[in-house]
């Protein structure tokens, strides 16, 4: 630590003058040490004495089971797709190999992209970075489909950032989720690469393959000579479809879920499987016990509100007992509780709607917040043909009303105490 | 019933006039500030709307149609008024802003002033009278257009409460100089139209 602290104290006095390289240098050494005074200003996410840098690392913290599992799942799943190891430890670091070398790029692209127009922003208007990007950063990768171009990425990530925070001034004073503008973004601009079936398999060769001459041994073992040419469906396996949990219990409800089978024999999705997250799906999403890992800690350093959580869950839930009593046709008849393991449910419960910036403030208006989210996206996701999925549009939707809940609460609580006085 | 349903859902949250039309942003954008004129305005709006939509089809269906005319007499039956069309709708528009104003002003004058110019401009508030010629255009048969007037209404209401309660809560926000104002209310316009269509495909 004191080299580092040394490097610092020696950037220090050259740094001072230019206000971009300042704002890099104030970036970086607040990241390494402990700054003496704690964050100021109108922000509205302080509510306690804790450094917002922590907070926002405590996030990326808890983000980390989600990350290496959606690295070794990219791996697993590009390799059923193929048709090879089906066996969960088989080739285990061949596979974790290629996760990582699907991922990291789009972690990069994330971050410089990102973390570019913050700094360009914080030296241009003077005020220190702020780390909130660097939870943004973490989450973008996780909730994109593993095969995501690259300057896709970067496209909607400068929109979100530019457009959804900096015009509102930056971190703390947006009224969307950035991580989820950043995929809306995506969804309705370029809605071919991150919907539909083809999408949740990283099905292309990536590097790993040239470099190790993977790609040659893997074609021997499907008996092919050479790649054929046009598109994913020739490069897979006989009988593998991409086909999501979601996409299937909408045209034949769960026995259409349970009924799908790999070519290399066992179901897709078992429960065990959809539990586990051993199914194509978004990066971080797919595995319920990770997220279960990371909500528990951010529960127990009291960062994510569990009122939001809980109201939500509860939302989802009764929304799905009414469509069980409903029953009208197979997605209605889908037992509540499989909702809860479908999709993106648990990772938009604990990441997305609990983001403390665009939730609702209050602790009525939380409840409220959560349980309107939980009833619009199950509404979204069953009783909408035109999206398979409905929380991250449930989110935004809430995100927009969320000062208007607190609102009307605000005001019930000057009237109330305005009644005490008279 | 569900026909109607769907009118009303589609008109309120998936065609909403705000953030899908982009018509009376005028009134939506200057009235905007804080909540409390935001719901007085959305009210008289939903109530404007929820009377002349019926009357306008009323009007339009026995009056102005090529045809309508008819029952008067086999002379009248060729007679097409529809050139009328405008004038009559905004007249029926006009009388019922007159009939909110008195009321507004009767029984609350510090909404009545705070809302100032923009409650007679409701008149020619471009929601309202869209709303009448999208109907017509759309061939809604007179349930329907009822439904369809309030859902434009209700969605009218959402969108001004909702702009209103972000724009109070962005008061203090660091918004860079050149966006203060008007610009980034247009911005937050922009993402709220994008949040809205996530409603888009629902049917009952």
């Amino acid at each position: 630590m004191k080299f580092i602290r040394n490097i610092f104290d020696n950037l220090e006095p050259k740094m001072k003058d230019n206000p971009f390289l300042h704002a890099v240098y104030d970036g970086f050494e607040t990241f390494f040490f402990t700054p003496n005074h704690t964050t100021s200003g109108p922000g509205v996410h302080i509510r306690d004495g804790i450094d917002l840098k922590r907070t926002m690392v405590f996030v990326v913290l808890a983000l980390q089971a989600c990350l290496l599992f959606g690295m070794w799942n990219i791996g697993h799943q590009h390799y059923l797709s193929l048709g090879l190891y089906p066996g969960l430890t088989e080739s285990f670091f061949t596979k974790f190999l290629f996760g990582a070398l699907q991922l990291i790029p789009i972690i990069i692209v994330a971050n410089v992209v990102g973390l570019g127009i913050e700094f360009y922003f914080a030296a241009k208007r003077g005020h220190a970075i702020e780390e909130g990007y660097l939870v943004s950063g973490m989450l973008i990768p996780l909730i994109m489909p593993p095969d995501i171009p690259l300057w896709m990425l970067a496209i909607a990530i400068a929109f979100a950032v530019i457009i959804a925070k900096e015009a509102f001034g930056g971190t703390g004073m947006n009224i969307l989720n950035i991580a989820l503008t950043a995929r809306v973004f995506l969804f309705f601009a370029y809605p071919l690469e991150i919907s539909g079936e083809g999408c949740w398999i990283a099905y292309d060769y990536n590097i790993l393959h040239q470099l190790f001459g993977m790609e040659g041994s893997t074609m021997q073992a499907l008996g092919m000579s050479a790649v054929p040419e046009g598109g994913w469906m020739t490069r897979v396996v006989d009988g593998f479809s991409g086909a999501t949990p979601l996409g299937l219990a909408a045209a034949g409800g769960w026995e259409a879920v349970t009924n799908a089978t790999l070519p290399t024999g066992g179901a897709q999705y078992s429960v065990s499987n959809l539990f586990w997250g051993i199914i194509p799906g978004s990066i971080g999403e797919t595995c319920k016990p990770a997220i279960i890992i990371g909500m528990i800690f951010l529960l127990f350093t009291r960062i994510a509100s569990w009122r939001i959580m809980l109201s939500m869950a509860l939302g989802a839930v009764l929304t799905g007992l009414l469509f069980n009593a409903l029953g009208s046709n197979a997605f209605l008849e889908v037992p509540f509780y499989y909702h809860l393991i479908m999709g993106s449910f648990l990772f938009a419960m604990v990441y997305m709607a609990t983001d403390p910036v665009t939730a609702a403030q209050t602790n009525t208006g939380k409840w409220i917040y959560g349980f309107m989210i939980g009833f619009i996206g199950m509404v979204v996701r069953v009783l909408n043909p035109a999206y398979p999925e409905g929380w991250m549009l449930a989110i935004l939707f809430l995100n927009v009303f969320a000062p208007t809940i607190d609102h009307f609460i605000y005001q019930q609580n000057i009237k109330r105490r305005l009644s005490r006085v008279a | 019933m569900q026909d109607l349903i769907n009118v009303f859902i589609k008109s309120a949250f998936i065609e909403n006039m705000v953030l899908a039309y982009f018509l009376g942003m005028c009134s939506y954008l200057a009235v905007s500030k804080t909540v409390k004129t935001a719901i007085g305005l959305g009210a008289a709006v939903i109530f404007v709307l929820l009377i002349t939509a019926p009357v306008n089809w009323l009007i339009n269906e026995y009056l102005l149609k090529e045809g309508a005319l008819g029952f008067l007499g086999e002379t009248f039956a060729a007679v097409d008024l529809t050139f009328l069309r405008f004038i009559a709708f905004i007249a029926v528009i006009a009388s019922m802003v007159q009939l909110v104003e008195m009321v507004i002003e009767k029984f609350s004058p510090s909404l009545y002033n705070s809302l100032g110019i923009f409650l007679p401009l409701i008149t020619v508030n471009c929601a309202i009278l869209g709303t009448s010629l999208f109907m017509v255009q759309r061939e809604y048969s007179l349930a329907e257009s009822t439904f369809f007037g309030a859902g434009s209404g209700v969605g009218f209401f959402l969108a001004i409460v909702a702009i209103a309660a972000i724009r109070e809560k962005i008061r203090y926000s660091k918004i860079p100089p050149a966006l203060r104002g008007l610009g980034i209310a247009f911005i937050i316009t922009g993402l709220m139209g994008i949040a809205f269509m996530s409603l888009m495909g629902i049917k009952v």
